[in-house]
């Protein structure tokens, strides 16, 4: 007897999907899922980029469709990018936030003009070296503490 | 009046066209001076202002294409096509934004004017009787912050600097000068946009509180008021265009045109 498909196991399954990006942080922990629908066999995943311009769009599109297809009793998965409501930086969870300052890059701070703690040392009161960084969505900052620069996203 | 779909804006001939035009001035801003920006790529005075020019690009280049597909839900071809195949006079972008990057403080004036029109016109449309373009600019806003902030930060650290930073920013904005006229042209459908409000206020109002927040900013950066908008020399909203917007479409369709079906 096989368990009938649910939203959660979806939810799970997205979990494995990584930011191409930043690749410790997922799809789930980035915020970037609204709604996740099953109906039987068919699954339709809703989603909203971080940036309008982010050219890993089709990429991550393209990782959901087939990380979702792979579940059991998956017949037809449906990736849909929607700009209701549009995707902020308070969208992180706490365990994406946690995950970012892993891999080296700061959490977004509460303003866009404050700059966030040092990801390596925790040191405040670092400088913006530069409003963009490698990506749209980041930024990058000097530690004074550390006396190096480190990138942190975008607070949006 | 309100446009919950594509659909229910189709049964509307007058609105449907004046809203497929606007879209185009939006989308052709867009592309047309994302393309300039990422022609700064290697070339900008320090790596910072390489790096920020091509990160707006990408947004200026990504806002393009949502307006594109805004476009092609209301019956106009895919967004490939609108950017690379449309000959120069169905372009409705601002002259200004067409112009050859020139100088950097000319770039730099050129963005921050741009930026800060931009963000008025944003605002004008912030709750638009077109349900996908009011979610859509909501998205736009929250990104341009940042060029807004960048820019203005240049135009007026390039003032304040006096000596050569500031004559040269000087000569940028009274070269900026000569097309704002076509910039603030709403083209020929504004009455209809108003009407229906896909738009909240039109471009006198727009001009206004453009005058007010920039006249500030002359003062901060020490710079003089070069006065009212001459004539416009050629209108960009009506498909006028001039050699740097011809060089600057055949640059950006080289690619696409030796085998428009390629994919990568």
């Amino acid at each position: 007897m096989t368990q009938n498909l649910n939203e959660q196991m979806i939810w799970d399954a997205l979990q494995d999907v990584k930011d191409p990006e930043i690749p410790t942080v997922s799809v789930v922990e980035m915020g970037m899922v609204n709604r996740v629908t099953v109906h039987g066999e068919d699954v339709e995943v809703e989603m909203t980029p971080t940036f309008t311009g982010c050219p890993a769009l089709d990429i991550i599109r393209e990782n959901v469709r087939e990380r979702i297809a792979r579940e059991k009793g998956v017949r037809n998965v449906q990736v849909r990018f929607v700009m209701d409501p549009p995707w902020t930086s308070d969208r992180i969870t706490p365990d994406g936030r946690l995950k970012l300052r892993e891999f080296g890059i700061a959490a977004p701070p509460a303003s866009p003009l404050d700059v966030p703690p040092c990801p390596f040392c925790g040191a405040e009161g670092g400088d913006v070296d530069n409003l963009f960084g490698p990506t749209a969505c980041r930024a990058i900052y000097y530690c004074r503490k550390c006396k190096q620069p480190y990138e942190g996203m975008k607070k949006v | 009046m309100k446009f919950e779909n594509a659909e229910q804006v189709m049964q509307n001939r007058e609105v449907h066209q004046a809203l497929v035009r606007w879209l185009y001035q939006l989308a052709d801003d867009e592309l047309v001076l994302g393309h300039r920006d990422s022609e700064w790529l290697g070339l900008c005075p320090d790596i910072e202002g390489d790096v920020a020019f091509s990160s707006v690009a990408q947004d200026e280049v990504g806002h393009a294409v949502l307006y594109f597909d805004l476009l092609h839900e209301l019956g106009e071809p895919d967004p490939d096509n609108m950017a690379y195949e449309r000959s120069v006079g169905d372009r409705f972008n601002a002259t200004l934004v067409a112009r050859d990057n020139g100088d950097w403080a000319y770039s730099v004036a050129r963005h921050f004017l741009y930026d800060l029109f931009d963000d008025l016109r944003l605002e004008a449309m912030s709750d638009s009787s077109y349900l996908p373009l009011k979610q859509g600019v909501a998205k736009i806003r929250r990104e341009e912050f940042y060029h807004l902030l960048h820019m203005r930060t240049w135009f007026v650290r390039l003032g304040q600097a006096g000596g050569e930073a500031g004559e040269r920013l000087a000569a940028g904005v009274r070269k900026v000068w000569n097309d704002l006229a076509d910039l603030f042209d709403f083209g020929p459908y504004e009455e209809v946009l108003l009407k229906s409000g896909i738009i909240s206020f039109g471009s006198e109002e727009l001009k206004r509180r453009w005058t007010e927040r920039v006249r500030e900013l002359f003062a901060e950066a020490r710079l003089e008021w070069p006065g009212e908008f001459p004539e416009a020399e050629l209108k960009g909203r009506r498909g006028e265009h001039g050699e740097e917007m011809k060089n600057l479409l055949s640059t950006m369709t080289e690619v696409y045109d030796l085998d428009p079906a390629a994919r990568w």
